[in-house]
């Protein structure tokens, strides 16, 4: 019988080439119309792995215009237009659709035990609008660049010259393709788990994803209708944002964060949720207060709605206004405090592995409690008048959004790339990888928060001569970082060039029912429906195949 | 490995109900999912009008006295008759559903032509108030050419105006389009007592449509 059949976890032997939802009617036409949840993972990992290169190379030459205090080889106007390319690639084309869109896409079905999320041909037509909005971004950088940074503060963004409308409707696409993720995920959690799984039974990627899904869909309406009355005050002065008319375009700064300070929480919970999932695994141990961490998430989802006022300490807000959203940007640390704690118990005593998912796994700690712990310094008005548009913000959300979400992105692939290709890739070169991102991500930022808190602002493209030297050790640090991510990507991908699916249907022993089917997964993900049989990291029950549900249909 | 092998095989759908998809186990949960789905839906557009919603608070706060006196320009008869309009489509939606559910096909095809004809109503009656506004010179931002006697701010009153009610107005647009659908399919026998979700996902859409209006009338119409 199936339930008694136990597999080594560390088996590696070579399998024959199955049948499976890569080779499975493996035709371009058949790619470009699927509604396969793995393969449209697939395509936007592809997608948001590109924008990514692109803003990194951006990112490399913004470092390298900041090696001397003179101009070297661009001049004010270009750099402005680089920075707002590499911040708005970046959030809206890279880090908001990279967890959600590419590893959810793919994982969460998956682990739910489902065929498919609960509405695929809506995940479709998600990426064509992603890569509509894509195109559109694409174009407006072609047609003359942004300079207004990713903010789109007015009045600026409604006075300055060039494609500023083409880029707020790209944002204004791009967030319907996040609002279907979101809705389709929300769905599918409710109604598509396998028999067997209740809301306690879920894996805490699960619950990270459930949660993010919840912030896209109530935020990404607000940055919707944003956009649209920032193109309409650009094209036809309505003056809702224009104070000589009128308006108020401290209001555009409200309805801008109301959405763009939950999105932080769109990029954060998802790298919370592949860590929740990748600790436990690597130290063989049940989670440690696996309730606290759901709800550790889900309330740092309701919180974040609530603290949007703490980006605007110097826009002339009410002190009242100004106090009362410190205090709630305060509460934000809570959950977050709980999270790491939680993930530290998981750790204690634990038989701890250290393969290149732990490793990122354990660079996301460190990095995210430096960022996180910084963001208080930030909620505090008083010191945030201090270092309001200093480098200090800069290195702040380079800790959380980097350090943080990018850094679990990356362990999260290296941890689920054997089941998407059954084929592992060369664990000794990724860990130099992973070591190399770590050195370098530090090396570019901890001298930011130095120069920050020593008064160096944000957004100058040159600056004075005493500020040289953290700028050249935070170029050298980019060059780490860069050639790390570029090698991890190398090793990665040189795996693929394998002939054989080697990597085993459990490589790490996991418990959770994504690997309880073969690697790479046949189309329908699982043979039948299977039922769940022991939590999620039940470590003392031995590794199964899936067991599969008689007759369900 | 033998322990694959399973006794269920997941693509015979031969007994199932054809509106079934392949990743469900049964309508029921299909029916629910959907359901999940819309409602999440609703309330992105909950949202996405909200924040119109607030920015008229914030400005018709800060200018309270043009907001009156450019809401005189607006005929409230015109607003009232509409409001009436999309409530009586708001119960033919109802009936339509019921109808479905009842496999009332006569009843079904009645009652989604009496929505359709409401909405339409609506979308004219609409067109009157606008080119009255565009002879008047009352449009938004730049168009703005009222040159009668009026306070500062005035037309910020009609940023506001024309946005809000342009943006329900694509809503009702969008679903006389989908009603349309709804009509062709259900000429063709496609909905009856044990698969009508499209109409009643429909319903509740519509219902939020007509909803959305009855908070805009009293603030565009009744401010006095």
């Amino acid at each position: 019988m199936a339930n008694t059949v136990t597999s080594s976890p560390t088996k590696t032997g070579t399998a024959p080439p199955h049948l499976n939802y890569l080779t499975e009617n493996n035709t371009l036409k058949a790619w470009l119309t699927t509604v396969d949840h793995k393969r449209l993972g697939l395509m936007y990992l592809g997608a948001v792995m590109s924008f990514f290169f692109i803003a990194g190379a951006l990112a490399l030459l913004l470092r390298l215009e900041l090696l001397t205090p003179k101009q070297d080889f661009m001049d004010s106007a270009t750099y402005n237009k680089v920075f707002t390319l590499h911040g708005a690639i970046m959030v809206f084309l890279f880090i908001i659709p990279s967890v959600p869109a590419a590893l959810g896409n793919f994982v969460l079905p998956l682990m739910l035990g489902a065929k498919d999320v609960a509405f695929p041909r809506l995940n479709l037509a998600s990426f064509y609008v992603y890569c509509t909005g894509a195109v559109m971004a694409l174009v407006a950088i072609i047609g003359g660049g942004v300079d207004t940074g990713w903010t789109f503060y007015t009045p600026y963004s409604t006075t300055t010259e060039g494609p500023v409308g083409l880029m707020a409707m790209a944002v204004f696409v791009l967030g319907f393709s996040s609002i279907f993720t979101g809705i389709n995920f929300v769905a599918t959690v409710h109604k598509l788990r396998a028999p067997g799984m209740g809301w306690f039974q879920l894996p805490l990627f699960v619950w990270g994803i459930y949660a993010t899904a919840l912030i896209q869909v109530l935020a990404t309406p607000v940055l919707g209708i944003t956009a649209v009355l920032m193109v309409m005050e650009r094209a036809f002065h309505i003056g809702i944002f224009d104070a000589r008319l009128g308006g108020d375009p401290v209001l555009f700064q409200h309805f801008f964060w109301f959405y763009s300070h939950p999105a932080v929480y769109i990029m954060i919970l998802p790298g919370m949720a592949i860590i929740s999932d990748i600790i436990p695994v690597f130290s063989k141990k049940t989670m440690f207060g696996y309730r606290a961490i759901g709800f550790s998430s889900v309330s740092i989802a309701f919180i974040g709605f609530l603290v949007w006022g703490h980006h605007m300490f110097t826009s002339g807000q009410s002190d009242l206004a100004s106090a009362i959203f410190a205090f709630l940007t305060y509460l934000v640390a809570i959950p977050s405090g709980i999270k790491i704690w939680n993930w530290l118990a998981t750790m204690y005593q634990g038989s701890i592995d250290l393969r290149t998912p732990m490793l990122y796994a354990m660079s996301f700690l460190l990095l995210f409690a430096i960022g996180g712990l910084t963001g208080l310094y930030l909620g505090a008005i008083s010191v945030d008048i201090h270092l309001h548009d200093t480098y200090f913000v800069v290195a702040h959300f380079h800790y959380v959004m980097m350090g943080g979400t990018v850094i679990a992105f990356i362990g999260g692939i290296h941890y689920w790339w054997p089941k998407m290709f059954g084929k592992m890739y060369n664990e000794k070169l990724a860990a130099i990888a992973c070591w190399l991102v770590f050195i370098g991500f530090n090396v570019t930022f901890l001298n930011q928060f130095m120069m920050g808190s020593q008064g160096m602002p944000r957004r100058y493209w040159t600056y004075l001569p005493e500020f040289q030297r953290y700028h050249v050790g935070s170029t050298i640090g980019s060059w780490i970082l860069g050639f790390g991510l570029v090698m991890a990507a190398g090793v990665l991908l040189a795996s693929l060039r394998k002939k054989e699916y080697d990597a085993g249907d459990n490589p790490w022993g996991a418990r959770t029912m994504e690997w309880e089917t073969v690697s790479p997964p046949i189309t329908h993900n699982f043979e039948g429906q299977p039922v769940l049989r022991h939590g999620p990291y039940d470590f003392r029950v031995e590794p199964t195949p899936a067991t599969v549900a008689g007759g369900r249909h | 490995m033998s322990s694959h092998a399973v006794t269920a095989d997941h693509d015979s759908h031969a007994h199932h109900d054809p509106n079934l998809q392949h990743h469900f186990a049964e309508m029921e949960q299909q029916f629910e999912c959907s359901k999940i789905g819309m409602w999440l839906f609703l309330a992105t557009e909950v949202l996405l009008f909200g924040g119109l919603f607030v920015g008229y608070g914030l400005m018709q706060g800060q200018h309270p006295e043009a907001f009156k006196s450019a809401h005189h320009h607006l005929d409230w008869r015109m607003g009232a008759l509409n409001t009436i309009v999309l409530l009586v489509s708001s119960f033919t939606m109802v009936m339509a559903v019921w109808s479905a559910q009842t496999n009332n096909q006569k009843a079904l095809i009645r009652n989604l032509i009496l929505t359709i004809g409401c909405a339409c109503t609506f979308m004219v009656v609409k067109y009157f108030e606008y080119s009255h506004k565009y002879h008047e010179g009352l449009l938004p931002g730049a168009f703005y050419s009222y040159t009668g006697p009026h306070q500062n701010a005035e037309f910020v009153f009609f940023s506001f105006y024309f946005m809000m009610t342009g943006l329900h107005g694509i809503h009702v647009t969008a679903g006389i389009v989908v009603l349309c659908y709804l009509l062709v399919q259900a000429r063709k026998g496609a909905y009856n007592a044990s698969y009508y979700t499209p109409i009643d996902l429909t319903g509740l859409y519509w219902h939020l449509v007509d909803l959305i209006w009855i908070y805009l009338f009293p603030l565009f119409y009744l401010i006095s």
